[in-house]
């Protein structure tokens, strides 16, 4: 079996306009990778697309887990599968606690008629709470609703953490987050950091992938990647911006 | 009958709890269509005193005058063909004290709706109607020493007329609308409840209503009476099988709370979808008093309903708490209605709507404070949930408050479940309809709070099983 997320010439468009045109990437198992890119380039579009977000209209191309093709499935089902997104902008879900909301997420894993062990469950909850320097009383707060920028980005990776995903995409967590919470945060992901655990950071700044070392950094530019390079192409990046990559890109495509 | 002899009859089951029926087998039968002698049929059966046959064949002319309500209706109420509709049917006036004399089919009707089950658990008595009339009714021993009479609408004005008389159409007089006119033409079944001065119910009474037969109109007539410093709490719940025809079920309560006492009404109403169902329901409080409606609205094509509080006496408290649930092709138009006649008397009304699909709600409310009154509250909010951009809602408070002493709140909110939310929820592996169901406890959660537990777990079941139901 193909152990990686692997995107392969991947054409997306909406209301007739292309946002991905031609995205090729692949992450195995076990390593870390960077996605950044100037603002409005298809990052958050990749991400929802393999998430299987119905607005968008794949014109072609694949997205394999372990070598399945997952374009077209549910997202619930594609969840199931073991992908998992931190959302860019997380949706508040007012009336649903923290808590009764990873349950039932957790419950709709296990098989018909098998029920969730509560002690074990809120055991597991708070013991990753409190590495996120999360305050226990957030488990009775509505899902996201109220909460400031950083709070929800903490709770995106509460649920990570919880959901044991296989490959993990990440959208701009850094956004939002204050220096101590980035390093916290950073050090909840680097826990997860596994052989069998995958991740795709999307991120504009060198400062988080200075907690969180990526395997590989790829820059994106116009629908898809037009430069990779190992940790240092991000530092690269953050002295020099993007356009000298737009260039490159420019004169490459001319 | 055998059970085997039951099972080898054409049982019709569905996926949903209710709906199934048995094959129809009446001892008792009004026919079809509504005139007088519909009406003297029922009053010979039943064996009505005199002046309980003047006050049905009087109810009779009222609502064959009285209009189709105009102000507040529903096209859809014009689909009701009173002619084609039979008025009462039934086995036999006397219920049964014990589930062993039940008749099989009634007993088995029952038992798949968990009844008995729920009154071994956590009741302290239960009546069950089927169809015209109730099939069991058993109070605990304890309450009837202590002097609480908990007997059908029948038997409470045969037996306890010094009681029942008095305030029997005092809180809602025949008059009041078509409905009420219609129901206390036909009524049968229903409760009579009299709970004496101090005595407070631990436990629910509960009572079942059931409609089994097709083309027929169930009309109850319900009567709690607390008496000074006593307290109860009733709940009703009712299921129908679903067919292709017009059901109806028309409906009156009347709840009379006196001195400091307090009556909790709680309804999970989960009829068929063909059911048409317009009840009235109104409370009288006195003095000190609190009268409490808890109504659900699940099921039904058509609810038209508006549980009030006529608080009466300095002091008196009411109290409507709802939660309405339109799917498609239902409308549930619901709402509260709170008289306020006397000094520091309070009332809330807490409205919870919710339209999925084509399915639409409607909240209408009514709050009256007169001038002359002094420190009299209302508080009112009422909000709705929609799921999907076809839904339709609308809100219409009428609030009439004079006078300076007096406070009224009221809010009203309306928010939609989003795509993007479902997203959110189904990446974490929701279903689809596990994600509605997720938003909609969600959106009813603190208001059920104040629910007791059983009740809400209900509740929250059939929450459950209408939104994965509404998942195309
Ligand atoms: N639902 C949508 N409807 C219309 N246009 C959309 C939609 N979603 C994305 N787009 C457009 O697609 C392009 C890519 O957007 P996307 O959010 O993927 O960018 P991004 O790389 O994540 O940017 P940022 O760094 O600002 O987060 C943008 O031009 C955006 O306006
Ligand atoms: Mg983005």
């Amino acid at each position: 079996m193909n152990h990686s997320l692997e995107v392969k010439n991947l054409h997306v468009s909406i209301d007739g306009q292309a946002i991905l045109k031609g995205f090729n990437l692949t992450v195995p198992k076990g390593e870390v990778h960077a996605l950044m890119g100037p603002n409005g380039t298809g990052k958050s579009t990749l991400a929802k697309v393999m998430a299987g977000h119905e607005d968008y209209t794949v014109e072609s191309g694949e997205v394999l887990l372990d070598g399945v093709n997952i374009l077209g499935q549910e997202p619930d089902e594609i969840s199931h599968a073991g992908l998992f997104l931190a959302f860019q902008y997380p949706m508040e879900i007012p009336g649903v606690s923290i808590a009764n909301f990873i349950r039932a997420a957790k419950q709709a894993r296990l098989p018909e008629g098998e029920e969730i062990n509560a002690i074990e469950y809120y055991k597991d909850l708070y013991a990753k709470m409190d590495a996120l320097k999360m305050d226990r009383k957030f488990t009775a707060r509505s899902l996201n609703e109220g909460f400031s920028g950083g709070e929800k980005k903490r709770c995106e990776i509460l649920q990570m953490a919880m959901l044991d995903p296989k490959y993990c995409v990440m959208d701009e967590t850094d956004s939002g987050l204050d220096i101590d919470a980035l390093r916290i945060v950073s050090e909840g992901v680097n826990h997860m950091r596994s052989e069998d655990r995958a991740f795709l950071v999307i991120t504009h700044y060198q400062r988080l992938l200075d907690y969180i070392v990526p395997d590989v950094v790829h820059v994106m530019f116009d629908g898809r990647i037009v430069h990779s390079g190992d940790k240092e192409l991000a530092k690269e990046l953050e002295i020099k911006g993007y356009d000298w990559v737009k260039e490159a890109f420019a004169t490459a495509s001319a | 009958m055998s059970d085997t002899d039951l099972q080898d009859q054409a049982i019709q089951v569905d996926t949903e709890k209710g709906n199934f029926k048995y094959p129809e087998n009446y001892e008792f039968d009004a026919g079809v269509g509504l005139t007088e002698d519909t009406i003297k049929y029922i009053s010979d059966v039943k064996d009505d005193p005199d002046w309980v046959r003047e006050f049905r064949l009087k109810a009779l002319e009222v609502f064959q005058k009285k209009p189709m309500p105009t102000k507040w209706a529903d096209k859809d109420l014009e689909n009701i063909d009173f002619d084609k509709i039979r008025y009462y049917l039934s086995k036999g006036q006397q219920p049964a004290r014990s589930w062993d004399d039940v008749p099989d089919d009634v007993k088995e009707t029952f038992e798949r709706l968990g009844i008995p089950e729920q009154e071994r658990k956590f009741l302290a008595g239960v009546e069950a109607q089927f169809d015209s009339e109730a099939s069991y009714s058993r109070m605990k021993e304890d309450l009837e020493k202590e002097g609480v009479i908990f007997v059908g609408s029948s038997e409470g004005l045969a037996k306890y007329p010094e009681i029942f008389k008095p305030y029997f159409g005092k809180v809602i007089p025949t008059a009041d609308n078509k409905f009420s006119a219609l129901n206390s033409a036909a009524f049968s079944g229903g409760s009579f409840i009299y709970v004496p001065k101090g005595v407070k119910l631990k436990q629910p009474l509960q009572a079942y209503f059931r409609i089994n037969a097709e083309n027929f109109g169930q009309f109850e007539r319900t009567l709690i009476i607390a008496d000074e410093d006593s307290e109860i709490t009733y709940m009703e719940g009712c299921t129908a099988p679903k067919f292709e025809t017009a059901t109806l079920h028309s409906a009156v309560v009347e709840l009379v709370a006196l001195k400091n006492a307090k009556i909790q009404y709680i309804t999970v109403q989960n009829w068929s979808s063909n059911v048409f169902n317009l009840v009235t329901k109104r409370g009288m409080a006195d003095e000190g008093a609190e009268v409490k409606w808890i109504d659900c609205n699940i099921g039904s094509r058509l609810t038209m309903k508006y549980p009030g509080v006529v608080l009466k006496g300095k002091g008196a408290r009411g109290e409507v708490l709802s939660i309405a649930l339109a799917n498609d092709g239902q409308h549930q138009d619901t709402g509260a209605k709170m008289m306020h006649l006397a000094d520091n008397t309070t009332s809330n009304i807490i409205s919870k709507s919710i339209s999925i699909g084509k399915g639409r709600s409607t909240y209408r409310g009514q709050v009256h404070m007169p001038k002359h009154l002094k420190n009299c509250k209302n508080n009112t909010e009422c909000d709705a949930l929609l799921i999907n951009t076809n839904s339709r809602t609308d809100t219409y408070p009428a609030i009439t408050t004079r006078g300076q002493n007096n406070t009224v709140q009221h809010e009203a909110s309306v928010s939609k479940v989003s795509a993007e939310q479902i997203f959110y929820m189904m990446q974490r592996g929701l279903s689809e309809g596990e994600a509605m169901s997720l938003a909609v406890n969600g959106f009813v959660n603190e208001l059920m709070k104040a629910f007791p537990m059983e009740y809400s777990v209900e509740l929250k079941r059939l929450i459950d099983m209408e939104m994965e139901g509404s998942v195309g």
